[in-house]
């Protein structure tokens, strides 16, 4: 039986799509098979972080509607065999989902796979209580920065009251905290909230940090998810994130500022 | 100059200030909160047991809510029975 777990944040841009790209092939590299599904139906995304945009025929939307089965719509990623994508509609129909269709497709899912990665769209409207409607456990996506936090607080009253768990009783959505964007350096300055901030405010357990790095950007222009790029920070944050999800123990890199030398620290800005 | 600022008794940071302003916000957020004590869905179902006992009801017969008025719990129960034919 699978687990499904969600990828949300209610807020826009903070890095869902990153992080569910790069948590599912970090799953997938170590051996379980996954499912990354793009619940943004309207504004399809996660294909091109993926790189599979060339070869989305069928979609979520397709297979909901029994114009496709789940055999023709799965994208079989090409460097990990493990690892499939179920891309959005870019049907304007807001109705496209239903929770029945939703659960049905789901069902299906879980008794193949190890992990469901739901990618959830941004706010608080339909796509995004479906992504996390059905979910085991959830990656909160945060940036230190004050409307996200606000946002991610929101996003929990809805983890822990308008989920399948909790409305029949089964207990709670296992909820994780995953503060990306972070810069070590601007938070020693007192620019930005640290983690320990994030942290307080949110009360939820820390699954790990993704330091702001140029290697998102030229990861996404390549359609490659950041955790296959091994040299880059963020690259080798996203694995830890993955290792310890898994239960592995791993200790939080890239949260402080490198130590400065002495005519740094004096003249530094 | 970084050592200059120790002298010359800078303002907080505005880190410190985000801080101060999202415990606020998320204080008031988390007031609204409806989710209610715990054995609140568990209520639900047991509810729903008993009334299927002797009326057939669909899962959405039964709505629960918790309202905090002023200091006051109000826990709300709404049964939908069916149309009686």
């Amino acid at each position: 039986m699978a687990k499904i777990v969600v990828v949300t944040s209610g807020k826009g841009g903070v890095g869902k799509t990153t992080t569910s790209a790069s948590f599912s092939t970090g799953l997938a590299q170590r051996g379980l098979k996954t499912v990354v599904i793009d619940f943004d139906v309207g504004l399809r995304n996660l294909d091109l972080i993926m790189g599979c945009e060339r070869r989305v025929v069928f979609d979520f939307v397709n297979v909901i509607h029994g114009e496709a089965n789940l055999r023709q719509a799965l994208i079989k990623d090409k460097n990990f065999e493990n690892l499939f994508v179920l891309a959005a509609s870019q049907t304007r129909d807001k109705d496209a989902l239903t929770e029945e269709g939703v659960g049905r497709v789901l069902e299906e899912l879980a008794r193949d796979f190890d992990y469901i990665v739901c990618d959830s769209p941004a706010g608080i409207e339909r796509g995004a209580h479906l992504a996390m409607y059905f979910a085991d456990e959830a990656l909160v996506v945060t940036n230190p920065e004050v409307s996200s936090v606000r946002d991610s607080d929101r996003v929990l009253g809805l983890l822990s009251s308008k989920t399948r768990r909790v409305e029949k009783g089964e207990g709670r959505v296992k909820e994780h905290l995953v503060l990306t964007r972070y810069n070590p350096v601007r938070v020693q300055k007192g620019e930005m909230l640290s983690v320990d901030d994030v942290r307080e405010i949110l009360a939820i357990p820390l699954l790990g940090v993704i330091p702001e790095s140029p290697a998102v950007l030229t990861s996404s222009n390549a359609g490659s998810p950041v955790i296959v790029n091994k040299e880059a920070d963020a690259g080798r944050a996203y694995d830890d994130l993955v290792a310890r999800f898994l239960g592995e123990p791993r200790e939080h890199r890239f949260i402080s500022a490198e130590k400065k030398g002495l005519l740094g620290r004096l003249f530094g800005g | 100059m970084d050592w200059l600022k120790f002298f010359r008794g800078e303002p907080k940071s505005t880190a410190s200030v985000a801080k101060e302003r999202l415990k606020v916000v998320v204080a008031h957020q988390r007031e609204g909160r409806a989710n209610g004590p715990v054995y609140l869905p568990k209520l639900r179902e047991e509810l729903l047991d008993v009334v299927r006992r002797y009326v057939q009801v669909p899962d959405s017969a039964v709505q629960i809510n918790v309202q905090r008025e002023a200091g006051l719990e109000v826990l709300e129960m709404n049964i939908t029975l069916p149309d009686a034919h």
